[in-house]
């Protein structure tokens, strides 16, 4: 057994796209098994259900899913209730949705089905990215197979009317942001509403809606065919269950795979991922949930473990549980530019620390790539990022922040060599300015 | 933020295919009536599928067929980057993800074949064959590095396969989607460690099950066991 998880326990069985993912196919692995008996049950039993499994929101923020979908009204009103999947995955780093769309389709449409269910909503949407044409193709082909099995739709097998439609967007990743994700599906620019009023309130159209990650939704069926209980073993007592992991950057077999929540970081490389180029030794950082966390260098890499407290006590985060490996060869500082050149262009331009400090962020990183930065500006650097850092109607702005922090909190000193080469030798200009911004 | 603007010269006019047309109103019967707003962006894409690209008649073709005002059409076809402003090229359009993930693993090098192949970014090619740019994380990091040609995920490239590659695209072929390296979607080089396990495809997962934690049938009322 590689990892700590036995492959019985696993949730997705068909990620790496090796089996059928058709109907036929997911129902010989337990999908739309016993579906019957949970739909049948009241809202009430399923989120009592799901709270007691620990599930925690998959895409990043890492809310308890069983709590969010008690925030729907408790009755159903002249003003539908709609479920609405987050398939929107652009975070640096995360690929793990992309394999639950386009191998294991029909977990997530069971999963919308019951999700519908315990918020006693009707209809369900799934907005995936634009780019993910081919999976979208997948997606859409299992949820034509589902409504001709009458699996769901109208007047379907399982006593709940439940439609789910598919719809997309078009390259922004601001759209994962649940508000954003709101204004985009009705058909508008993709710039996040300040909350309150929350999406259970008032979501898509003023409706009560709730915005759920594609592997959260996935997840519902096979844990309420196993029970909470089992689920609930797995990890530690905030960290619950399986996930899906992802590694990308300097690992020698990159890969996704299904593991329990709390593997240690060097386990999940050591086992998983084919180990770091060159060595363990040879480890510099991992940013272990996508590119908007910190990073951890490779001292804490011995004990770090995937689960949301530990990382956050490192000062990271779980986030989407993707992490991206550097090795010594890396350039971090590059690494992190790019990252800030990807804030400066995804920003929605709605709030000014953004627009404008995102922009900044990174003409002055990219200075700091070649050394050309004064040794003053690593502190108006910081100062800046700590301006725009929760100063902005979404987690945008945290996020371009935090990459930045993460990387002069562990390597602030090379970064300071680095400036220092690039003087030695050149001549001292009297008056030398900063160069303006754009 | 990304500043777009429209191409200088557009055409005079825009006609919607008749199959384009019939898939926007399909389209439309997925959300609520009166909100066909929500429509707008996959009849953007749909008219960029038709046409290659999003051009300013087209724009107001879609507010008239939605019954929206011109500039909310305008607003999305501007904020959103996957609508192509200015008309793309006649082989493919080759979008290289430039993002970390990406870059850790050799994307700049994939940047520099397309440049070196092609000219400058954002612009057609001299021949007018090909169009390539630099885009966002695409989410496929785990198959990096790798370029999306005409919507479809070509990945764990090298400087030579992506080469090649083009060069297929060129003669007219149409190359396969997938890992270059013949790897299994994003499991492993070499194959699954994981999922090795038979019996779970031995059709024993579709057993028909009781389902844990049930409550009382008599009392449905009662908070669960």
């Amino acid at each position: 057994m590689v990892g700590l998880l036995a492959d019985k326990d696993r949730i997705f069985l068909n990620i790496y796209g090796q089996r059928d993912w058709g109907l036929e196919g997911a129902r010989l692995r337990g999908a739309w098994n016993g579906t019957k008996d949970i739909v049948a049950q009241t809202p009430e039993w399923i989120c009592d259900q799901i709270k007691a499994s620990g599930l925690r929101g998959r895409g990043g923020a890492g809310f308890a899913t069983g709590l969010k979908w008690t925030f729907m009204p408790k009755a159903e009103s002249e003003r539908p209730h709609y479920l609405l999947v987050n398939a929107d995955e652009s975070e640096p780093g995360a690929c793990k949705d992309r394999d639950i769309l386009r191998n294991d389709p029909h977990l997530l449409i069971e999963g919308c089905l019951i999700a519908c269910k315990a918020m006693r909503a009707h209809t369900a949407y799934i907005y995936i990215r634009g780019e993910y044409v081919h999976e979208r193709e997948r997606l859409l082909a299992a949820i034509k197979q589902a409504y001709d099995a009458k699996l769901i739709g109208p007047g379907n097998v399982h006593g709940w009317d439940c439609d789910v439609r598919v719809t997309h967007g078009g390259g922004a990743y601001i759209c994962g942001d649940e508000t954003a994700l709101m204004e985009s599906f009705e058909g508008k620019k993709g710039q996040p509403r300040l909350k309150p009023p929350f999406p259970a309130g008032a979501g898509i159209y003023g409706c009560p809606t709730t915005v759920n990650n594609v592997e959260t939704i996935a997840v519902v069926g096979t844990i309420l065919r196993r029970g909470a209980g089992w689920f609930a073993q797995f990890g530690t007592e905030k960290s619950t269950g399986t996930k899906l992991f992802a590694g990308s950057g300097h690992l020698n077999k990159p890969c996704v795979v299904e593991d329990a929540v709390g593997i240690s970081v060097k386990q999940l490389i050591e086992d998983h991922f084919g180990g770091v180029r060159g060595g363990w030794g040879n480890l510099k950082a991992v940013i272990p949930g996508g590119i908007s966390v910190r990073m951890i260098p490779a001292e804490q890499c011995e004990e770090a473990v995937m689960t949301y407290e530990d990382l956050q006590a490192r000062g990271s985060g779980l986030g989407t549980g993707t992490m991206i490996v550097f090795d010594k060869d890396a350039d971090l500082v590059k690494a992190i530019a790019r990252a800030s050149y990807f804030y400066k262009h995804e920003s929605c331009g709605q709030c000014t620390p953004c627009r404008e400090g995102t922009g900044w962020m990174w003409r002055v990183m990219e200075r700091m790539v070649t050394g050309e930065a004064e040794m003053s500006e690593i502190d108006l650097l910081l100062d800046v990022a700590s301006q725009v850092e929760g100063h902005t109607i979404c987690g945008l702005g945290d996020a371009a922040a935090w990459p930045i922090q993460g990387l002069f909190r562990h390597i602030r000193h090379e970064v300071e060599d680095r400036i220092t080469q690039y003087r030695a030798g050149k001549p001292h200009v009297q008056g030398a300015t900063l160069q303006a911004a754009e | 933020m990304s500043v777009r603007r429209l191409a200088q010269i557009q055409p005079a006019s825009f006609a919607f295919s008749a199959a384009t047309l019939k898939r926007i109103r399909e389209v439309v019967t997925h959300f609520p009536a009166g909100r066909q707003q929500s429509a707008v962006i996959q009849a953007l894409w749909l008219v960029q599928k038709q046409e290659g690209w999003v051009s300013e008649p087209a724009i107001r073709a879609v507010a008239e067929l939605l019954g929206m005002a011109a500039i909310r059409v305008l607003e999305v076809a501007t904020f959103y980057t996957m609508f192509m402003l200015e008309p793309v090229g006649e082989v493919a359009l080759v979008q290289v993800c430039g993002t970390t993930p990406c870059q850790t693993r050799g994307a700049e090098a994939l940047l520099s074949v397309c440049k070196r192949k092609f000219g400058p970014s954002n612009h057609r090619s001299a021949d007018g064959k090909f169009y390539w740019q630099e885009v966002e994380c695409m989410g496929a990091c785990a198959n990096a590095p790798m370029a999306a040609i005409n919507d479809y995920y070509y990945e764990d490239l090298t400087p030579e396969s992506f080469e090649k590659l083009l060069d297929d695209f060129a003669a007219g072929k149409k190359p396969k989607p997938g890992s270059a390296i013949g790897r299994m979607g994003s499991a492993p080089q070499g194959g699954p460690i994981a999922l090795t396990d038979a019996k779970l495809y031995d059709g024993s997962l579709a057993k028909k099950i009781t389902i844990p934690n049930l409550p009382p049938k008599a009392s449905k009322t009662r908070a669960p066991a």
